[in-house]
């Protein structure tokens, strides 16, 4: 560069044209690479599009014996194992659980687990969390994320290696639905604040129950919904869908896949913000409108799942009463279930 | 994450009274800030998780699934990992088709027309015209020694035809093997920016039924129609501890077939740039796997997972197997062909 008899106010642009050269590099590479996927090693991440939505990655495994999977042999024959758009139904006998923790442990995968303990709810935590510690992500890193107004109130519980427990303070609100629905609120939030640079996965989970059984990495995926648990036999005009075609949350008659259960969902941090927004954007339209959803934010969460599909799908052994429900034979396992509660009582 | 730098950029301010050289420094600015503001926006995309991931599907009327009827009573639709065996019945196209299109996906598919078996490419051309990735993006991707052999096949709209001239080995099992090396070396260099995911065959077949886009995923294999029913030590999976390819007697999910795999192409780059380090390292010790490239892809995914499996309706041959009930559709046959003459 010549910068000879040139008048000194041009020096600066001059001095600013590398740097927005270097810049330009720097966000041209991003944009190359975006439209090109990253090579490297096989811990390369792989953008796949929409089956897997999530960060995909196929991780070398190292010698494992299991009995051979037999082509002719289905896992299940009582219960369909596949949606349509192919996102595995997760029941037992469909998983070999030793090849997913290897899988998910090469990846060193860290998993959120969200909870809400409002006023009463507290007294919850402590059932939840310590059947968590038996049940839930066993060997992976977890966080659990509890949201109280009663920051106080939150149990000590003994957590093993690689857990940690977070308390996020925050209001409350007077009407129970209003505290359920404005968990789709706080969810999205913290997802961007926080979530995104912590974990790999969140779940989302109603306080008032227990871990019966093995809830593990067999239902993480880009986005999971749970088959709803008084409904997974019905058919579509049956389910509980908002029909009001003013709310956001309106699914027609003849639309629908299952109805999910708004208590247990979850996803990469990326899928779960995306959810958790819309809801609570769907929410918020409807009240200017005037209009409630019948379910609350479980109508926000099924109408969002029908246009957007999960890629994995939870069965009723995620999310069980066996007070109103029993044990049939077709649950081999319960996993997560309902506590008893005073429904009145707790929610004031 | 994109709002820094858009706040930046709108903070730009002209001063007065300055002198007219510097004009065309003050005029290439905004360009500036113009073109960061686009490559940005990548860059910001990137970074991300790209925010519109789940796209949304618009209304459809479909049959309710019900989760009390499987959909297949008599196979495996599931691999003990997760991933969906693909057979027919297992899956609603218009849903799938619906997500894929969303996205705008590009398919590459590369198939090997080395020396006589140029003869084979019109029939699968033809018929992939037909069957393979209707409605999508398509680039196919011939391989061959013999460019001006290669027919001219009308195409429809979105699929467009690449040759790439290689050379050619002597031995056929050097021509088969030499594949891995090649894909390898083109994903890298062209496939990785033109297409989305990759479908790898072999080109003495025909599409005789439906192939599209509910194969696609991070990585796919093949269920090989001779063995989809036998017990693992009946697999013909290279044996002999000396090999990179060996895989022991009490280990092994399923036979995959050498003649249809695919994926993203960065994992289709990752397996055939693992497979053909392997052949080169037996190759070193003076060893050459039982089934060549295939017994390679098979050790390559025992010990990386596919994502998907296809089903023998994808890989078959009539005049062998006949058409069992299991099997409701053939979609990807065997032309038959004389084995000696063709291959030299």
């Amino acid at each position: 560069m010549d910068l000879r008899g040139r008048p000194k106010c041009c020096s600066l642009h001059l001095g600013i044209l590398p740097l927005i050269v270097v810049a330009l590099v720097f966000f041209g590479y991003g944009f190359v690479s975006h439209r090109s996927q990253e090579l490297g090693d096989s811990e390369a991440v792989t953008r796949v599009a929409v089956g897997e939505l999530d960060v995909q990655e196929v991780v070398a495994l190292s010698r494992m014996v299991y009995a051979q999977p037999k082509a002719l042999t289905p896992s299940r024959k009582d219960v369909l194992v596949l949606t349509p758009w192919l996102a595995p139904i997760i029941w037992e006998g469909t998983f070999n659980i030793d090849i997913l923790n290897e899988q998910f442990r090469l990846q060193n995968t860290t998993v959120g687990l969200t909870v809400f303990a409002i006023k009463k709810f507290v007294v919850f935590l402590k059932l939840f969390l310590e059947t968590a510690e038996q049940q839930f992500m066993v060997g992976h890193k977890v966080i659990y994320y509890v949201f109280t107004d009663h920051p106080a109130d939150v149990p000590q519980v003994p957590l093993g290696a690689g857990r940690k427990l977070v308390v996020l303070t925050v209001r409350n609100y007077t009407r129970w639905q209003d505290v359920s629905m404005h968990r789709m609120e706080m969810i999205s939030r913290f997802s961007e604040q926080r979530f995104l640079h912590e974990v790999d996965y969140l779940v989302c989970a109603d306080v008032d129950m227990k871990f019966s059984d093995h809830v593990g990495v067999e239902i993480l995926s880009a986005l999971f919904g749970t088959l709803h648990p008084g409904f997974y036999s019905r058919s579509r005009e049956a389910f509980t869908y908002e029909r009001r075609p003013k709310s956001q949350a309106y699914i027609p008659w003849d639309e629908g896949d299952f109805y999910y259960m708004g208590a247990f969902f979850g996803g990469s941090v990326w899928e779960v913000y995306h959810l958790t927004k819309a809801c609570h954007q769907a929410m918020v339209e409807d009240k200017a409108n005037g209009i409630e959803a019948v379910w609350h934010d479980e109508s926000y969460l099924n109408k969002y799942l029908l246009h957007h599909k999960p890629t994995k799908v939870l069965s009723p052994e995620y999310m069980w009463d066996q007070q109103l429900l029993g044990w049939p034979s077709i649950m081999k396992k319960l996993r997560y279930v309902a506590v008893p509660k005073n429904h009145q009582a707790i929610r004031n």
